[in-house]
């Protein structure tokens, strides 16, 4: 039995040996792409389920095979918690065989899991999370950030803020990787516009009340309330912002807002608003087009991430087909010849550092009596260049970008 | 004049918004105390009840435009005769049993029916207005109260201090008090014992619906609004003293005044503070602050 064994296991390898060069070399017969997100808690609107199904749709378009070979898409609940997304990659790298990681909402798991991609030498395409420290202080050669950053952030909405007469800034920070990452960035940032920064007040992840919180930012007496959260906790912070008003005597920013965000919160509680996003769905004629699919099948309009994870899905397989190889390090050298130019952005391109550099856009959000048709919520007021938007050669401590 | 380092004003602003959260961990524990008390089930289900109350009040107002008044009375009535529902079908065939059976039944009817919130409304959820009669905010001199704060902090001091005196007071709570005691007794005297532990479960979710439509116009209304906040409470009811209805009354609000101050001094830790406490009460009284050794 176990010679036998042996005998067909040499047989076998033999057989691949005579398979390979006749065609793309993709290990296992199949291209795996694995997905792991929120799909259940505060963030899972942005991107989640609706997120998954976009890359299963990606997969889709370019007709469920890349080179000859399976597409095969692998989705996982990370639960917020970095252990979980990292154990979850892991076990996909080692047990499934899985070539590409897409890195869904929440920093912490992404930090966690872009640490495992690297050991595996597997490309790390991270959607989601926002924190720049992914392509700054702890950048890899398998990461690539592919929709926006902390950094790109700050610096779109924040000068934008400061120059319109809010001077003095308050920060409300969620306390974890993300938020302090985003409070670091945008204070940088209105200092460097001229403004000053009265205060801070760090509130734990998936905070219900913010009420007292906003009567520390109320006490603070500056101009503006910089919100440094997301998702759940940026919709609870506007709405006791509005309770308490707040809104009278100070102005607020978003610093990372999705249209998720503004739909449930409504455009009287959010009017006016400033925030930086990827991509709007009322864009370009491209986005509309792609937008209508997608609200057909949701009810509900995109946002950036889910757009950006259909983007990526075949930005990916492009590399996978131009390499002939779904190997790490060949998809990686791909990827950094090839252009994004698609529904998403136009002249993306991924950086040394892994930052897909892209244009940002400055909205400010309709008045309810401005805004015409369902989902019509922004002003795009301003276009931020990638080169501008995202971290500078001399701002980064990225080993691989010297 | 100031208080560790912060003006008194301030201070006092922090104090009545931690009375505000207090009430609300009052009045939900006071539903698990309820339950647990006398029927002796550890009532997981009940921030998904509370999440359930808060969306039959979005629901009436933005399908049916029945307002916050009607919500207050509707949403009980409904989610009491949803436990009614729950307590025939599943949960009496788990009082001969061990309470880790009604707990585990209790925690799955919760995760179904997140998920089936989830699946109908995402979770960014809804915003439910704060009622026009309630609008507005009137100026204390130390800080500006929104009205429905205040709102919030007198109808559940109200429905708890109700609920406690129904329970410890009167002749139908010294009913359901012998009825948990030896409930075969208490049926030989001609009561109907079942139909009064059915209530009961039944008034408890009443409770945690009433506590949801009272949280709708202050928080986002989403289908994560319980599990948010189940374990807090349940954080509250050990501390209180698992089926100490004062207890937990009395336990719920001082939480919710450490929690406010929490959020001043050292806001970082103000979802850990609750279980810190916990801990040490576990450690120096098992049974709980107010509760009696078995």
């Amino acid at each position: 039995m176990f010679k036998l064994s042996h005998i067909s296991a040499a047989c076998a390898l033999a057989l691949a040996g005579i398979a390979v060069p006749a065609q793309a070399q993709i290990s296992g017969d199949v291209i795996r792409i694995g997905f792991i997100t929120d799909m259940s808690g505060l963030y899972a609107d942005i991107d989640g389920p609706a997120g998954a199904e976009m890359i299963r749709q990606a997969v889709a378009d370019m007709g469920g095979t890349v080179a000859g070979k399976k597409v095969e898409v692998l989705v996982a609940d990370h639960q917020n918690k970095a252990d979980v997304a990292a154990a979850k990659a892991r076990e996909w790298f080692d047990q499934q065989g899985l070539d590409m990681l897409i890195g869904g909402t929440n920093s912490g798991t992404a930090l966690a899991m872009a640490k495992v991609a690297a050991e595996k030498k597997k490309p790390f395409l991270a959607v989601g999370p926002g924190s720049s420290a992914l392509t700054n202080d702890q950048c890899s050669p398998y990461t690539v950030h592919y929709a926006y950053d902390t950094v790109a952030m700050a610096k779109t909405t924040g000068p934008a803020v400061v120059k319109s007469g809010g001077k003095s800034w308050y920060f409300m920070t969620a306390d974890y990787a993300f938020g302090t990452a985003l409070q670091t960035d945008a204070t940088n940032v209105v200092k460097a516009s001229g403004g000053t920064v009265v205060g801070a007040v760090r509130h734990p992840l998936a905070t219900s009340d913010f009420s007292s919180f906003m009567l520390q930012a109320q006490a603070s007496k500056a101009q503006i309330l910089g919100l440094a959260n997301a998702g759940g906790d940026t919709i609870n912070s506007i709405k006791a912002a509005n309770e308490f008003g707040l809104t009278k005597t100070m102005k607020l920013a978003g610093l990372l807002m999705f249209i998720n965000d503004v739909h449930s919160l409504g455009l009287k509680a959010t009017q006016g608003m400033y925030l930086t996003d990827s991509w709007y769905w009322n864009q370009s004629p491209e986005s509309r087009t792609w937008a209508k699919r997608f609200f057909e099948k949701f009810k509900r309009m995109p946002s950036s991430l889910q757009a950006a994870d259909y983007s990526v899905t075949q930005f990916y397989l492009n590399a996978v087909k131009a390499a002939g190889s779904d190997d790490g390090d060949k998809t990686m050298e791909q990827m950094r010849k090839l252009k994004v130019n698609d529904m998403y952005t136009k002249g993306g391109y991924v950086r040394a550092d892994g930052s897909m550099i892209h244009d940002m856009y400055l909205m400010q959000v309709k008045t309810p009596e401005s805004s015409t048709t369902p989902w019509d919520y922004y002003n795009v007021v301003a276009t931020a260049k990638g080169e501008e938007a995202f971290l500078t050669k001399a701002e980064s401590k990225c080993s691989l970008w010297k | 004049m100031e208080i560790f380092g912060i003006p008194l004003q301030a201070f006092l602003g922090q104090l009545l918004l931690g009375l505000v959260n207090g009430s609300f961990y009052a009045m939900l524990s006071l539903g698990l105390a309820v339950i647990f008390g006398l029927l002796g089930i550890v009532n997981f289900a009940h921030g998904a009840l509370y999440m359930i109350g808060a969306y039959v009040a979005y629901v009436a107002l933005d399908r049916f435009g029945i307002n916050y008044w009607f919500a207050l009375v509707i949403a009980p009535v409904l989610v009491g005769a949803l436990g009614v529902v729950i307590e025939r079908t599943l949960l009496q065939r788990l009082y001969k049993i061990d309470p880790i059976y009604g707990l585990l039944l209790t925690f799955g009817l919760a995760l179904i029916a997140e998920g089936i919130f989830r699946y109908w409304f995402d979770v960014s959820g809804q915003s439910y207005p704060v009622p026009e009669a309630l609008q507005g905010a009137t100026n204390l001199g130390f800080m500006v109260l929104p009205n429905y704060r205040a709102w919030v902090v007198v109808a559940s001091l109200t429905v708890c201090l109700g609920t406690w005196f129904l329970i410890e007071r009167t002749r139908l709570g010294a009913y359901l008090r012998a009825g948990t005691e030896n409930p075969a007794l208490v049926q030989a005297f001609g009561i109907n014992v079942p139909v009064m532990v059915m209530l009961t479960y039944g008034a408890g979710c009443g409770l945690a619906a009433l506590a949801g439509v009272l949280a709708a116009p202050v928080i986002q209304v989403t289908p994560l609004m319980g599990s948010n906040l189940i374990i807090v409470v349940f954080a509250v009811v050990v501390i209180g003293g698992m089926g100490s209805i004062l207890g937990s009354i009395l336990t719920g609000v001082a939480l919710g005044l450490v929690e406010g101050l929490t959020k001043v001094f050292y806001p970082e830790a103000s979802n850990i503070v609750v279980f810190v406490i916990m801990a040490i009460v576990l450690v120096v009284r098992p049974a709980g602050l107010f509760g009696k050794e078995k």
